[in-house]
């Protein structure tokens, strides 16, 4: 081999090395879905609770994927959130009450839905988006409200009763079970999103995200790719509608109320967007948020979330992600030397 | 204005009376045009002229108000961005237009990807192509980008900026590439080496290069359109151009007004 | 003749929207700031009618003034301090940030006034009805169409004919051009928050009446503020103007028709406008 040649070659194992590099499990990670198997064991009795987390984290989750990812601003995410939990929940009442089927279901409807209103966030700038979603979020509670002899109007969905998990394991009222369904079906989800943003097709949405002016110059079909992202996200928070309603055995309109979508918003800005884990971090600090400032004054929290919610964004998230930044870099086996 | 008599099959790129107006503006009127195959061809005029709005024109960012736009004998002219960069008409931004949070390597990988028909695939892992390794790998050989193949772009210098703007066209494989004054804001330092590497094209690959400095066209152009006011004023052989009395009526009208 | 009723009804709610949320338009236009928090301006100024009236017995009509200047005196400061900052920040960042204090004033409001709707005695002249032309018309919706349709053409005035107004467009249209033309942008925002302020603070006074105040206002009553935002474009003051009006008419149409439908004809409409039109009803064409 030549001199130039030879050049060539260990240039192309050094890209290759670079694009694995980037899509490598750091050991951070391994340790989060680790700690959070042992919490069940460590705290069973906060199993409840917990489980609240991981829907919300899939929640989350569903957002990151066109908010960090494909730069869709949304503020109306839970009507894929609350079409999930009703059709779950329909389902479960006339159809059969497999929690797996009733998932299938919930992600398939809201996917669906999801695809319908995909137009409408191609167009027009972020204020145009952030009216368009919010008005599907907002028609999505008024239909649900009106067609009360199919949702239950605003005494919900009474009298719903899942059958066994896999045939084996009852939904206690402890929340094991529940617990453990949520996270197993948050795992998965996150696994397969993890490697469709590690994709090609992820790659062109970052593109998209980047400069969709340069993405199209470079070939990107960026409504095409825009639509596809925007039915995923609208599955996978389908699918975290779907546990609400089976592991609360319960849905109401409050699962199309606007706070839901106000709320993850909040989550993912906590979190942080654009990377996958900023979703289910966010989940975490904000229910512990919610349940510290509840303690205190159970009537004006809302007074100390506005609070949280203007310093952090006034310098509060430089202060905290840099800090976290900082002990990361002390610690590089987490992150596997590379650069947060 | 006339074109010179070219057999059909050596054209590329070609406009027929392709008419813009922006209300009663009139950026781009009737125009013309050919571009031969392997041409190094330049296209002058002072500002607002409208040569950015012919190319944007050229690569469907705007839409015609009439007249069309032909691609190797095919109409492109209601065609969308992304099909008319597949078929290989590509440009580069007078102002960068980059991939801000990518790293040169993610950004030239993500055109290729694109151009190897991969973007669809949304299992797959981006290394296990060969084809996108190596390809993406010969692009940041070619425009010097190895040593900061992994930095983020947004902390780059101007003039790598500038490298891995063209690079990415590059990675497009473009049979057509439009290059919108590719110098702009360039340190003169570091001209030297974009210069070079523009001359350095294959000769298969059709240029239209939109350039302020008279110095690049002259070096590098065979063929010279002068465009002002949104027309054709000249087009032919660069010392013809250079001797035009109204070309330099133009250009010396407009330093005495400017 | 119920139906004309109807129409004036809608047209004074579509008036006093136009000036509670032309302030909005502006500051986003101009400043390219999503200002959710504009809600809780045109709620202060409702309660500084309240206030005045119940605790200090002033009259309504002095009221009004008062509610201007003390919400305009409160955004320029805000303007000064809090929101200077967040200029620079994405859009999202900005949702974020007027969210919290949305809910900040919403709390502190409940704390200091109590949650329960508040009630204005309008002064005699204003109640009541008469007719006008064999319809029966509201005296007190009257007198809010005659303000605000006069607050609307002397904005008109000012934004088209005044060099304040030059100003204020030149700004509008482009910010870093205008600053290199000698344009004072940073006091053009300052000025420009603080009256679009005190517009909203006037619109919640008159607004009491007609659309009730209590601490929930602001969040009741964005999206209605979004909406003319959205629908009628941050570049005229007659996009926002018709678009409050088709709000307004609607809104009242709608729940007086059909009221089992709520508010789904205002947001199925609003969608179904925007997605036939990205940048607005009345936004400039783009090429």
């Amino acid at each position: 081999m030549s001199a130039p040649d030879l050049a060539a070659g260990t240039l192309a194992v050094r890209v290759r090395a670079s694009l694995v590099l980037s899509r490598r499990w750091h050991p951070a990670e391994a340790l989060f879905w680790l700690f959070a198997v042992a919490a069940a064991l460590l705290f069973p009795r906060q199993l409840l609770l917990m489980n609240e987390i991981a829907i919300l984290a899939l929640f989350a989750l569903s957002l990151d994927l066109i908010l960090g990812y494909a730069g869709i601003v949304s503020l109306g995410h839970a009507a894929f959130l609350g079409m999930g939990a009703y059709a779950a929940g329909l389902v479960a009442l006339h159809v059969a009450a497999d929690p797996l089927l009733g998932l299938v279901i919930g992600m398939a409807a809201s996917g669906i839905l999801g695809l319908i209103t995909s137009p409408l966030v191609l167009k027009g700038n972020d204020l145009t988006r952030l009216m368009v979603t919010l008005g599907v979020g907002l028609l999505m509670l008024e239909l649900a409200n009106a067609l009360s002899f199919i949702t239950g109007g605003a005494d919900g969905l009474q009298g719903i009763t899942m059958g066994k998990l896999f045939g084996q394991f009852e939904f206690d009222l402890f929340g094991r079970t529940a617990y453990a369904y949520s996270l197993g079906v948050l795992f998965v989800l996150f696994m397969v999103a993890r490697r469709i943003v590690h994709s090609p097709f992820g790659l062109s949405l970052r593109a998209i995200r980047d400069n969709p002016l340069r993405a199209t110059a470079s070939g990107v079909p960026r409504n095409w790719r825009l639509a596809a992202v925007y039915t995923l996200s609208a599955a996978y928070a389908g699918a975290a509608g779907a546990l609400l309603a089976q592991t609360t055995q319960f849905v109401s309109l409050d699962v199309l109320d606007f706070h839901r979508s106000a709320d993850v918003m909040l989550v993912l800005i906590i979190g942080g967007a654009g990377y996958l884990y900023g979703g289910l971090i966010g989940a975490i600090a904000f229910k512990f948020l919610q349940d510290f400032i509840s303690i205190f004054t159970p009537q004006y929290w809302q007074f100390w979330i506005g609070l949280f919610l203007v310093l952090f964004v006034l310098g509060g998230r430089e202060i905290i992600h840099g800090g976290i930044k900082a002990i990361l870099v002390r610690l590089p086996f987490l992150t596997s030397g590379k650069r947060p | 204005m006339s074109v010179s008599n070219q057999t059909l099959t050596s054209v590329v790129l070609q406009t027929h009376a392709l008419h813009k107006q922006f209300g009663g503006i009139t950026a781009t009127d009737r125009i013309t045009f050919a571009l031969e195959k392997g041409a190094r061809h330049a296209l002058i005029g002072p500002n607002g002229a409208g040569k950015t709005t012919f190319v944007n024109l050229l690569t469907g960012v705007l839409k015609p108000t009439s007249g069309s736009v032909t691609l190797n004998g095919e109409t492109i002219t209601g065609l969308s961005r992304e099909a008319r960069v597949r078929l290989g008409l590509v440009r580069t931004f007078q102002i960068n237009q980059l991939f801000a949070s990518m790293t040169p390597l993610e950004m030239i990988a993500a055109v290729t990807s694109e151009r190897l028909g991969l973007g669809r695939s949304v299992l797959g892992k981006l290394d296990a192509h060969a084809a996108l390794v190596a390809e993406t790998a010969d692009i940041l050989a070619c425009f010097r980008l190895e040593d900061i193949m992994d930095d983020t772009i947004r902390t780059l210098p101007y003039g790598k900026q500038r490298q891995v703007e063209i690079a990415a066209a590059f990675a497009a494989k473009p049979s057509v590439l439009l290059l919108d004054e590719p110098a702009a804001g360039v340190p003169e330092a570091e001209r030297r080496e974009l210069l070079d590497t523009v001359a350095a094209l294959p000769a298969d690959v059709s240029v239209l290069l939109i350039e302020h400095d008279m110095d690049i066209v002259f070096r590098f152009a065979t063929r010279i359109t002068v465009l002002v006011n949104g027309q054709v004023l000249a087009d032919g052989e660069p010392d013809v151009i250079a001797r035009d009395p109204a070309v330099r009526a133009a250009y010396l009208g407009e330093a005495v007004h400017g | 003749m119920a139906l004309l009723t109807i129409l004036i009804d809608g047209v004074a709610y579509g008036m006093v929207l136009f000036v509670l949320a032309c302030g909005l338009s502006v500051t986003l236009g101009l400043m390219n700031f999503v200002n959710l928090a504009h809600g809780a301006f045109a709620m202060a100024g409702g309660y500084v009618t309240v206030v005045l009236m119940q605790r200090f017995g002033v009259p309504f009509l002095w009221t009004l003034p008062a509610a201007f200047l003390a919400t305009a005196a409160a955004g320029w400061v805000m303007e000064r301090t809090l929101y200077r900052p967040m200029y620079a920040k994405s859009h999202l960042d900005q949702v974020m940030f007027s969210s919290g204090l949305v809910f900040m004033s919403v709390a502190a409001m409940k704390y200091v006034m109590g949650s329960q709707q508040q009630i204005i005695q309008l002064p005699g002249w204003l109640l009541g009805r008469f007719e006008l032309f064999g319809i029966s018309v509201g005296r007190y919706r009257l007198f809010v169409i005659m303000i605000c349709g006069a607050l609307a053409l002397g904005l008109s005035w000012v934004f088209a004919r005044t060099l304040f107004g030059a100003r204020l467009r030149a700004a509008v249209d482009d910010a870093r051009v205008a600053r290199g033309l000698g344009i004072p942008v940073g006091l053009l925002f300052a000025v420009t928050f603080a009256a679009g302020s005190g517009l909203a603070g006037l619109g919640g006074a008159l607004g009491v009446e007609l659309l009730g105040l209590d601490p929930t206002f602001p969040l009741k009553f964005m999206i209605y503020f979004l909406i003319v935002v959205t629908v009628g474009g941050t570049s005229t003051i007659s996009g926002p103007f018709f678009a409050a009006m088709l709000l307004g008419v609607a809104d009242v149409a709608g729940k007086y028709l059909i009221p089992q439908a709520g508010s789904f004809i205002i947001y199925a409409l609003m969608v179904l406008l925007l997605a036939l039109r990205p940048d607005g009803l009345f936004a400039k064409a783009k090429t």
